[in-house]
Formats: C-alpha cells, structure tokens, sequence
C-alpha cells in the first residue's frame, strides 16, 4: 500500500458548488480552502434561479487525490448541496475581463481590429485608453491579454470563471 | 399561545432534546439565559471554574454516554476559553453544542464590550454553526444543532446567541418542537453499498495475512459485538487505535492492543506484514502510519467510514465502504464465511511471546505498574479518562478496557489538561462508577481549578497523578531525539498536590512505595463524596517503550533495553503459548511487591 504523494499529475478542475444562500457560506469555503492547503485560482459566487440556492464555481489545480478531497471536503460542509467537477463532464466555461489598455491614436485601429478578432468591445473610450470588455474561456482572454501587453494594460479584472454543462444535465 | 422569551424557548428545546446537564459559566451576555434557568428545574447546571473545563465536562459527558453533552459561556472570553474544549471534541468526532451568548444584534461588528466573533473562530473547529439572527428561529437551529452534532460522524457545533435574541419575546408553542429536522444539503449515509460489502468478503476470503485495525468509529457506531463476532469467526486478531479502545474487550484472546507510535510491537508488526488491511472507523493518523510508504506497504485496504472524506485522505484504499460502521458489519457479517487460525496467527502469537509489553521488577514504584495496579484494583471496571503525555501512553497500554466508552482520552487534538473535567462530566453522568482521571503532575495543573467544580458536587473522581517531576513525553524525546539537551520539562517546582487538594477540600494522598499504592487506592474508591487526589511519586527517567519514532517505521521501533533479559527470565514455550497467556506472563514479569 502505498501513501498517498505530490507526484500524481496535476491538473486545473473547475468545479461547482451549490450551496444555500446563507450569510457566511463564502467564508466557509474559503476557510476550508485554506486550512486544507487546497489552491483556488479562481471563484465566483452568484445567486441562481432559485433565490435560496448560490453557485460557486471555484477553478483548482492539484492531482486526482487532492481534487478528490476538495470535492469530499465541500461536500462535507452542510450548507453545501452539491457539487460537480466538471473534469468528466462536457460544459462551457465562460469568464468575463475588464481590459483598460493604452490606445495612443497610432495604436488605435490595430487595438480595434484585434478585439474585433476576439469579439470584444470597447465599451469606454478616454483620451489615452480603451476600456474592453470580453467574455470567453480562461484561455481567449489569456490570450488577448498577451496581445494587449505590448500595448501597455494599466488595469485588469477578471470575474473567474463560470460554467454549465452542456446539453440538459443539471448541476 | 403563550409568549415566551428566546431564553424560556431555548430551555424548552434543550429538555425537549433530553438534556440533563448544561456545563457552564455565566456572564452578562447570557444574563437572561442564566435567570430563566433560576426558576428552571428540569437540567440541572453545573457551575464549572473556567469554560475551558465547561466544554471537556461536556465532552466526556458525551463520550461516555453517546449523548449530546452542553456547554453554555457568554460572549467574548467565555466564548474564547471554550475553543480548546472544542477544539477537543472535533479532533476526536465528538458530539456536544456549545452555546455562547453574543453582544446584541445591534453591536455586532462595533467592537462592543466583550464582543468576539465566535463563528469565525470556530468556524475550523465546529462541524457546524449558527450565529442566531431571530428569537423564532431558536427552536429551528436548536433542533438542527443536536441533530448534527450526533448524526453522521458526529461533532460540535456551536450556537451563538446574541442577547438580543434570548430577551426577546414571542409566541411559540413548546409541542410544536421538531427534533432531528430534515436538511436537504446533510444527509449522511448509513447503509453501505452492497457489492462493495460483498468485495469485502471475498477480500477476507481471499487474505493469507489479515489485521482488523478498529478506530473510534466503531465506539461511536457501538459495534463492539459486530467487530468481536467478526473478529471470532474468521480468527482476525484486533488492534485498536487510542479512540478504538473498548470496540473489542482487551482481555480478548483476539486483542493485540493499541498500534501506533506506541503501540504493542506484535500489533504493529501484524499490521506491517499483513498482506489485507481491514481498516474501521479509523482516519490513519500519522501517530498510527508513522512512515506512510512503509505502512502495512504489503496489504490491500478495505477502508469502512461514515465520512468519505476520510476514504483516500492518508491512504490508498481498494475497496471503500462508506457507512455506519454497526450498520455495515451487520451486512458484512451475512457473507463472511468462517476462517480457521492459521499460520499467520501461529506468527503473531510468536511476535507477542518475543516482544511482550513489559516493565522491570527492580523495586522501583514505576509509572505501569501504578496503572496496572489501577486496573488490577478496579477489576478494569473502571472508566478511565486521561491527560496527554507519557501517562496517557502507559495507560492505553496498561488499562485493559472491556467495553467502548470506558477509556476516555483526548487522541487527535492531545489537549493536556483534559482528564479532569472529563472525569468529571462522566461521574455526572454515571453517579455510581468508579471514574479514575490517570493524569500527569503537568497535565493536571492545566486544569487544576476544576478540582472544585468536583468538590462542590460532590463527585468521588479519583485523580492519580504519575508524578514524575517532568514534563515527560517531551523529556523523552528530548532525551531520545534532541541529544539529552532537557529545554524547559523541568516541573520540580509545582504545588504539594496533597495540600493543594485538601486546599480545595478534596482528598490528598501520597504514594512513593509499590506496597502503598493498592492501599491507596482501596482508601480512594471507599470515598463516595469526595474527590480523590493521589500523588503518585515515580521516577523521572523513564520512557515509553515501544516507540516508533514520529514519521518513522516499523524498522526503527525502540524497545526496552532489557527486554531480552526481562524475556529470557520467563520460561514460555511458543507451543503452549495463547494470547489469554499474557496476564500470567506478565506476573511472572513483574514481581508483585510484598503486600503488608
């Protein structure tokens, strides 16, 4: 029998947890989080259709075994109803940024074209910056992200990511 | 309807939830909680010194009787000095309810006099719980509150009650009290998964070398009589963890003991050779693993547990069962076919001819064999509670239980000063049992104060102090690991624990010779009305054997010196030899003093 070791392969899992929409739930996980020495990359919280019920969508990486025992470890909590890590299942991921990056007049229509290209918009318009909005996986707005970088980003935010399965299955 | 107040509501509920005690300590945030239990007759509360004590009485009320035991603190400090206590009972998956009062609503979050965040300092340490917005929500939070503590794995959990919320007023009808409330998200499981059961058996079936390893989970789940007919059928010999004492009687030919750190080495040899491991109601902590790729690195694992989260925690598991561990045995128990003892028996048998627990016979009043006496004195029909240190160790080893429930000890947590007031909440609990608290001269000052709590009440607790001057389990490792540089376990400057007892109005005794200590203790157990305090004077230099060293294994297990001299002087024959044998090997060991 062997112990249970860092080397098993790590891999990043978004995972959901509906939980009941009770003061101090969001500090509950969040402390379990870190007494457990589990790393959250990103969480977002949200009420659902069902005013009583929030979501948490939480992305993590660690091997199989710690992704097992943050899933047990929440399911654990009693306000937790449940949770799914979407690791086996087919599911959109979606997250939201908020880019403000240097738009000198020369860069302008190259900055423009390029948030065309990633279905962004510009959504304010100083005199020395843009203000982009984008939505997509993790992975789109890491990308425009570098592409922004030349340009010089002077303020990012990013709501975590959120995510559903497809099809008709529910969390 | 009658309009009652939070605090009328909040008794209500605790009798309804069949309380009998509450452990606790007043003050003016729980002002109103404390008058409504003036005119109160049904619970009966005890006035502790210090709540760390409120919440350990309450705690080994609970462990001794399964039930929900209750603590009750004000605001801020009260609140505080309940964290040890429960700290305690999470780490050993223990039921109580600890209820602090709060600030008013109002105040909350302005710094107000004696104000503390109670739910974000227990929040780590609790199963669950409630901060109380509401007088009306008293008897819903009340029922969830004992509902969760002792279903499932149980634990505390903690309410806080702002002052507020127990003046106010409303209508409410007692009758319409709802216990054990339906909650959608907890919803623990009791019944394990049938072809997993089945696996199980086939494993056992299958296994040349099997070890039962038995943890607290099947003292909670009361299996002692699924784990011993287990046990019997297919000839699996046992061995329990500090929290699995009592699953099966010690004096079973079936028992090897305790594991772990310091543990019996034929337990913990069985277990390192054993090629299926069948885990109960056990969470592998490290006191019990040491090494963790060396642990029982041979064995497949079945892993029973009401708590997933503890299956694949520590270790690798091959066939899960998650369940009450009674309610899975049951089911195992249909398809477990009988099993001859066989060689592999033969082997461990063999282990424990060559590695007995043993002491030496030197004329020296050494720590075990006090506590052999305490055993010896109370026919083992005594529960037994402990601090932490080298004396709970010798205990564990020495104090042969004969049913869950008796030997109650702080296992996860460690907490010294914890014998006491345990010892305490289980003589309430148990007015007519002989309650020995086996302590240490350092544990027991941790917790001193509560010596008057038993003096007050009246409880006939015997508290034998194994006085050895030191602090020392540490002293031992210390000794053993840090190059003999003894840093601050020096305790020769501690009170005359007889004077001190008989300062509080209790009995002192001492006991420094063998011949005095049966004595003593017949003297202790003829008291009914008063505590007990010996001072048990042993040597300082002593450690406790076997030892695996922390995060070791097996192959580094210290023994005893002289073991082999100890072992060569006994004429056994390994033909003859059964497990039921050990009792008269070790007399034959330890020279019984002469007894005047």
């Amino acid at each position: 029998m062997a112990g249970i070791t860092d080397n098993g392969k790590e891999h990043q899992h978004t995972i959901t947890a509906l939980v009941q929409n009770h003061p101090g739930v969001l500090a509950r996980v969040a402390g379990l989080f870190a007494r457990r020495g589990f790393n959250i990359e990103s969480l977002a919280v949200s009420v659902t259709e069902n005013p009583e019920v929030s979501r948490m969508t939480i992305v993590a990486r660690g091997d199989d075994r710690v992704l097992e025992q943050i899933t047990k470890q929440l399911n654990k909590l009693i306000e937790v109803i449940r949770v799914v890590d979407y690791v086996e299942h087919s599911a959109v991921e979606r997250e939201l940024a908020l880019i403000k990056v240097n738009a000198e007049p020369k860069d302008r229509s190259e900055i423009l074209q390029l948030a065309e290209v990633f279905r962004g918009r510009v959504i304010d318009v100083g005199e020395k910056t843009f203000l982009i909005e984008l939505t997509g996986g993790p992975d789109k707005i890491d990308a425009f992200a570098r592409l922004m970088a030349p340009y010089g980003i002077r303020e990012m935010a990013r709501t975590g990511v959120i995510a559903m399965a497809r099809g008709t299955k529910t969390a | 309807m009658a309009k009652m107040s939070g605090a009328q509501i909040l008794l209500e509920c605790l009798r309804q939830e069949g309380v009998e005690f509450i452990f606790g300590y007043p003050g003016g945030a729980v002002l109103p909680i404390y008058d409504a239990l003036y005119d109160y007759r049904d619970i009966k509360h005890i006035l502790v010194r210090h709540e760390q004590g409120a919440a350990h009485m309450a705690d080994g009320y609970a462990r001794a009787t399964g039930k929900v035991g209750v603590c009750l603190v004000t605001s801020g400090p009260g609140a505080t000095n309940l964290i040890t206590g429960i700290a305690t009972a999470q780490m050993d998956s223990i039921p109580i309810v600890a209820l602090t009062g709060q600030v008013r609503t109002t105040n909350i979050g302005k710094d107000a006099f004696q104000e503390t965040d109670a739910i974000g300092i227990s929040m780590p340490i609790t199963k669950h719980n409630y901060l109380l917005k509401r007088t009306e929500d008293i008897p819903r939070v009340i029922a969830e509150a004992f509902y969760i503590a002792q279903s499932g794995r149980p634990g505390p959990v903690l309410v806080d009650i702002p002052l507020d919320v127990s003046l106010g007023k409303v209508e409410w009808e007692p009758s319409s009290y709802q216990k054990d409330p339906d909650i959608p998200s907890y919803r623990p499981t009791y019944k394990g998964h049938e072809m997993q059961i089945r696996k199980a058996a086939q494993a056992i079936k299958e296994a040349k070398r099997p070890v039962l390893y038995v943890g607290g989970g099947a003292v909670q789940s009361g299996a002692q009589a699924e784990v011993t007919e287990l046990s019997e059928r297919t000839n699996i010999l046992v061995t329990t963890t500090l929290m699995g004492k009592g699953a099966i009687d010690e004096n079973h030919p079936n028992s090897l003991g305790m594991l772990g750190m310091h543990g019996t080495a034929y337990a913990n040899h069985a277990v390192h050779n054993c090629d299926l491991l069948i885990a109960v109601g056990a969470r592998f902590d490290d006191r019990v693993t040491g090494k963790l790729d060396q642990f029982a690195k041979y064995a497949k694992v079945i892993h029973i547990d009401i708590d997933p989260a503890e299956i694949g925690k520590v270790v690798h598991c091959d066939i899960p069962i998650v369940g009450d561990v009674k309610t899975v045995l049951r089911e195992l128990l249909k398809y477990v076919e009988p099993r001859p003892a066989t060689e592999w028996n033969r082997q461990i048998m063999e282990w424990k001819r060559k590695f007995p627990l043993i002491y030496p016979r030197d004329g020296q009043m050494h720590a075990e064999y006090v506590i052999d006496e305490i055993w010896r004195v109370t026919e083992g029909n005594a529960i037994v509670t402990t601090g932490v240190g080298q004396h709970q160790m010798w205990a564990a080893q020495y104090y042969k239980v004969k049913r869950p429930r008796q030997f109650i000890t702080s296992g996860g947590l460690g907490t010294m000063g914890f014998g006491m007031p345990a010892a305490i909440g289980v003589q309430f609990a148990f007015p007519n049992e002989t309650v020995v608290c086996i302590d240490g001269d350092g544990s027991f000052q941790m917790t001193v104060q509560e010596l008057m709590t038993a003096v007050v009440y009246e409880l006939p607790i015997i508290v034998a102090i194994i006085n050895n001057r030191s602090l020392g389990m540490v002293r031992q490792w210390q000794e053993l690991f840090w190059s003999e540089r003894y840093s601050e376990v020096d305790l020769q400057a501690s009170p005359d624990f007889v004077k001190l007892a008989e300062a509080y109005g209790a009995i002192g005794m001492r006991v420094t010779k063998p011949e005095e200590v049966e004595p003593a203790l017949r003297e202790a157990m003829s008291q009914r009305k008063k505590p007990v305090i010996i001072d048990f004077v042993v040597p300082t230099e002593e450690n406790v054997y076997p030892m695996i060293p922390s995060g070791q294994s097996i192959e580094q297990m210290m023994l005893r010196k002289d073991l082999e001299q100890l072992r060569a002087s006994v004429d056994t024959d390994g033909e003859q030899w059964s497990f039921a044998d050990q009792e008269q090997i070790l007399k034959q060991f330890v020279e019984q003093p002469a007894r005047q």
